[in-house]
């Protein structure tokens, strides 16, 4: 394997895939991908599955279930909100309604729709979000959602997921229309590697932990828990034992399991493809804070926007590669 | 036989008497709570009465029966409007009215339907109504379900970007089981809708988002009921009703005033007003 495909994070369509994957003979996958997979086969089994796009479903992915079903898809152009209010509508009449389209304009341009038809009205809605993070890639800043957890994080009866492969994401998308009660789920838009066990099962607000770290536990989330995992062999390396743990489900937190690591290690290091304001680490934050404060470092995006580039160069350019992880994890045990 | 069908009431005069007893009922809940907006919950009350009293299946005794028509609130700060409507109906005890925008009281300041059962989504930030109706629209023609959908906005309100996707959603589904009324009262909390932002010609832009529309006065009772039955006839596209009212109607110190957009009665002009509307 080259130098390359070690360092790489999530695969562009130029670079070496699934260098971190736990499963070889499994091909990297898009978590977006899985979600039309499996959209159309929920669309098989279950009449009372609509689905909604604002003009992106060959990016998100819904035009599978768009072509096999399109009596129960609604495109509604470029037009979020009203997609949302649709969407609320929908869902009032017994309907479980997906609605997707980028994460940027989902959460950003939506927002007080989602807040008022979905959330305060607790509608059975799904918005499944595509295109979550910097490896959008080149489309640059403006298409690169990195506020929008925060975004949903904050709204009373909203549970929000970040999966970390295609194989959670096909558990997620099957488990959330079994559930009622608004639901925001974060795809990406590059393919990324399996890292989940085969007989893993998604369930909401449980962690899954690969391992208790007895020095450091790094608790990631979405394409980030994948170079933990990395970063964690890099520091079990050099002695210093490291947990990692995947917390897909961003609300409702999982407690119990964060106590859990946070009571057997001196260091706590969030990572997330999302800012660092309001996201996985400011749950994270927020939680230990108030129940069993200790050390806690943020990798992710500090403050800042986005920027073009191929996503390898931009988990580079940001500062989300294994190697950060890594180095902030020292630089955080060196001054202590 | 679901209870909801309980003879609709077509005869004019009934209709208009039941539209003073909720103008009563608005203004008794606005002077109980201290706040709260008057003139625009006065502007819609006769088009309410009309879809609620005369043409929707609903039963009080299930707000959530799957059979019953719908009627949303877009502009939900006439919410004393809705909650006047529901006491008459039986939705709840009539003495509820008296806690509007109390503490813990289900007739929140703006509709909320987690908190009142019947009120069909939380409104309040204007624009968002004419979508959930369409979803609703769409969601029961893919039931075949005959139930209709109604919704009233403001005229103030179509300032809103949302409510012009929602027309063109309405149209390109080609969405007639849903009838939209416009409460052209011209009056916004700033001033005259002209002013502030125009919005003419109202009628002219809804034809032209592809919509049926049909001018009435707005509290002629007789010309709703035609404009009603009207819409139920259009096949292949949306209805809009443009219903011309008066801001404050029934009260005449507060008929065409800016000023009571968002203010209460004092009990002063409570007084004052309920005995102008026993004798008008």
């Amino acid at each position: 394997m080259g130098e390359k495909s070690q360092q790489s994070a999530v695969s562009s369509q130029q670079s070496n895939v699934g260098a971190y994957g736990n499963t070889p003979d499994k091909k990297p996958k898009a978590t977006r991908d899985e979600y039309g997979d499996t959209l159309l086969e929920l669309g098989k089994k279950r009449q009372d599955i609509v689905v909604l796009d604002a003009d992106l479903s060959c990016s998100t992915k819904t035009n599978k279930f768009a072509t096999a079903f399109p009596e129960r898809f609604f495109n509604m152009g470029i037009a979020e909100q009203d997609m949302i209010g649709t969407a609320a509508g929908l869902s009032l009449t017994g309907k479980v309604p997906f609605a997707s389209t980028f994460a940027v304009f989902e959460t950003g341009r939506a927002w007080d729709q989602i807040r008022l038809t979905v959330c305060y009205s607790n509608t059975n809605v799904k918005l499944v979000a595509t295109h979550g993070g910097i490896t959008v890639g080149e489309d640059g800043a403006s298409h690169q959602a990195l506020e929008d957890v925060a975004l949903m994080r904050a709204l009373p009866n909203m549970t929000v997921i970040v999966p970390a492969d295609a194989a959670e994401t096909a558990s997620v998308i099957n488990t959330i229309a079994d559930y009622k009660g608004p639901v925001y789920v974060r795809l990406g838009r590059a393919k990324v590697p399996y890292i989940m066990p085969d007989d893993y099962k998604f369930r909401i607000g449980k962690a899954f932990v690969f391992h208790i770290g007895r020095d450091v536990n790094i608790v990631a989330s979405g394409i980030m828990v994948a170079i933990a995992k990395k970063a964690a062999e890099m520091l079990s390396k050099d002695g210093l034992d490291t947990g990692v743990i995947n917390m897909s489900t961003i609300k409702p937190l999982d407690g119990e399991a964060l106590l859990k690591v946070a009571k057997s290690s001196k260091l706590i290091v969030t990572a997330e493809e999302h800012s660092v304001i309001g996201g996985l680490g400011g749950a994270v934050c927020e939680f230990l804070s108030e129940n069993h404060p200790v050390p806690v470092k943020r990798v992710g995006i500090h403050d800042s926007f986005g920027c073009s580039g191929n996503p390898d160069e931009l988990i580079k350019f940001h500062g989300l590669t294994a190697e950060d992880i890594v180095k902030t994890v020292k630089n955080a045990i060196n001054h202590s | 036989m679901n209870a909801a069908t309980k003879g609709k009431i077509t005869d004019v005069k009934e209709l208009e008497n039941i539209a003073k007893k909720i103008r009563l009922h608005i203004l008794h809940m606005l002077t109980r709570a201290g706040s709260g907006h008057t003139g625009g919950s006065l502007s819609a009350v006769d088009a309410a009465v009309a879809i609620y009293f005369s043409k929707m299946n609903f039963n009080p005794e299930d707000p959530s029966w799957k059979d019953r028509d719908r009627f949303i609130l877009s502009k939900g700060h006439a919410a004393p409007l809705l909650y006047a409507i529901m006491a008459e109906a039986g939705y709840f005890p009539f003495e509820t009215i008296g806690t509007l925008r109390k503490i813990e009281s289900p007739l929140q300041g703006h509709p909320c339907c987690k908190s009142l059962p019947g009120v069909e989504v939380s409104t309040g930030s204007l624009g968002q109504g004419l979508s959930v109706a369409n979803g609703m629209a769409l969601g029961l023609r893919l039931d075949n379900n005959p139930a209709k959908v109604y919704c009233i906005m403001g005229d103030g309100e179509i300032q809103e970007g949302q409510i012009w996707e929602a027309a063109m959603t309405a149209a390109h589904y080609k969405i007639d089981n849903l009838c939209a009324v416009v409460d052209n009262n011209g009056l916004q909390i700033d001033g005259p809708v002209q002013k502030i932002m125009g919005i003419a010609p109202i009628h002219d832009k809804w034809a032209a988002f592809g919509w049926h529309v049909i001018d009435i006065d707005g509290h002629n009772m007789e010309e709703i009921l035609r404009a009603l039955d009207e819409a139920e006839g259009v096949k292949g596209k949306p209805t809009v009703l443009i219903a011309n009212t008066t801001k404050g109607k029934g009260v005449s110190f507060f008929e065409g005033k800016v000023e009571y957009h968002g203010v209460a009665p004092s009990a002063e002009e409570y007084e004052r007003a309920v005995k102008e509307i026993n004798n008008g």
